[in-house]
């Protein structure tokens, strides 16, 4: 099961954000449309490699920084 | 042709990629610049409206060195973490560090750029620091190993020019990496200055994106920055106080 919100009241805070709670990062990339993105994932600080996403699990509270690139000099 | 690490270009401008009008403005006028580097910056996704088109995922990566940089970064462990994000997209090993100390003149703070390239140097990245013109910073940083170093001509976005060409001459003197003259830049002649001086290249962005056509200026950038780097290999003439004639002075009839 990928969502593990809303009954359950958990949740993780996603680029700033409250959301529900998701098995895996994921899970997480899926639910928002980002697994064809080109991204990088920090959990609690620590950065994701994209071979560790499945098998990466979320867990209530935790921290999630969602990044790209954007224009800049 | 410019060499930063084991990489060669062709191109001598490095082009930011930051305040285009539009990406269809922005997509030509990294064509026409023939920039072989582009500089991005690493922030937060808007994950709720994650449709939103992206530049980076409109290009041809095989085409392009992207040079992220460590904008928004206050303190070396800053930078690291955002330098350590960028190359965890697996597109990239070269990073710009960039620690801004002052906020009215985001100007970059010489100890925290000194140890956010200490450290990234140790994690194997291809470092090239953006920093303030001093000379003596500039060595220090070259003798820890950066790859190149990157001083500015004046404020980020400023468009002044080159407000100290003294110390970027000997800047470019006395370096053995590349010189790459970053920030500051507002026309060709700047970019052409810089290169007479010896600059091994230019990195320029606002320069180019806030020009009224910035295509166009991104082609007069590409010009000025080929006649200034042929000036200097071509090596100009001294200056001098008083007229020398250029037209022979014997062999004159009577007037």
């Amino acid at each position: 099961m990928a969502y593990l919100g809303g009954e359950k009241g958990m949740s993780i805070t996603v680029n700033g954000k409250q959301v529900e709670l998701f098995e895996s990062v994921q899970q997480l990339l899926a639910h928002y449309s980002l697994e064809n993105r080109i991204v990088v994932v920090e959990v609690n600080r620590d950065i994701v490699m994209k071979e560790n996403y499945a098998t990466t699990r979320l867990s209530h509270g935790d921290v999630v920084e969602i990044v790209h690139f954007v224009g800049g000099g | 042709m410019l060499k930063i690490a084991d990489r060669t270009y062709h191109s001598r401008l490095l082009l930011g990629t930051g305040k285009y009008p539009s990406f269809e403005v922005q997509k030509k006028a990294v064509e026409v610049s023939q920039a072989e580097i582009l500089t991005f910056a690493v922030r937060r996704m808007n994950i709720f409206s994650a449709e939103q088109p992206n530049f980076l995922e409109q290009l041809d990566l095989t085409n392009y060195t992207l040079l992220p940089n460590t904008a928004g970064a206050k303190t070396a462990e800053e930078a690291v973490r955002i330098a350590k994000l960028a190359k965890a997209s697996g597109l990239c090993d070269m990073i710009k560090v960039e620690v801004i100390g002052d906020q009215r003149t985001l100007l970059p703070d010489p100890i925290e750029t000194l140890k956010a390239s200490e450290k990234l140097l140790a994690e194997g990245f291809i470092v090239l620091p953006y920093t303030s013109d001093d000379v003596v910073l500039a060595k220090r940083l070259e003798n820890l190993g950066v790859h190149a170093i990157m001083p500015g001509a004046s404020p980020i976005g400023s468009g002044k020019g080159l407000v100290n060409p003294l110390n970027l001459k000997f800047i470019v003197e006395q370096s053995e990496i590349p010189v790459i003259v970053d920030a500051g830049i507002g026309s060709p002649k700047d970019a052409a200055y810089a290169m007479e001086l010896g600059a091994d290249a230019v990195l320029l962005n606002t320069a180019v994106s806030g020009a009224r056509d910035p295509v166009k200026m991104a082609e007069a950038m590409k010009l000025a920055i080929d006649a200034g780097r042929l000036g200097f290999e071509a090596g100009r003439i001294e200056e001098k106080e008083y007229a020398t004639a250029s037209s022979p002075t014997i062999g004159m009839m009577t007037l």
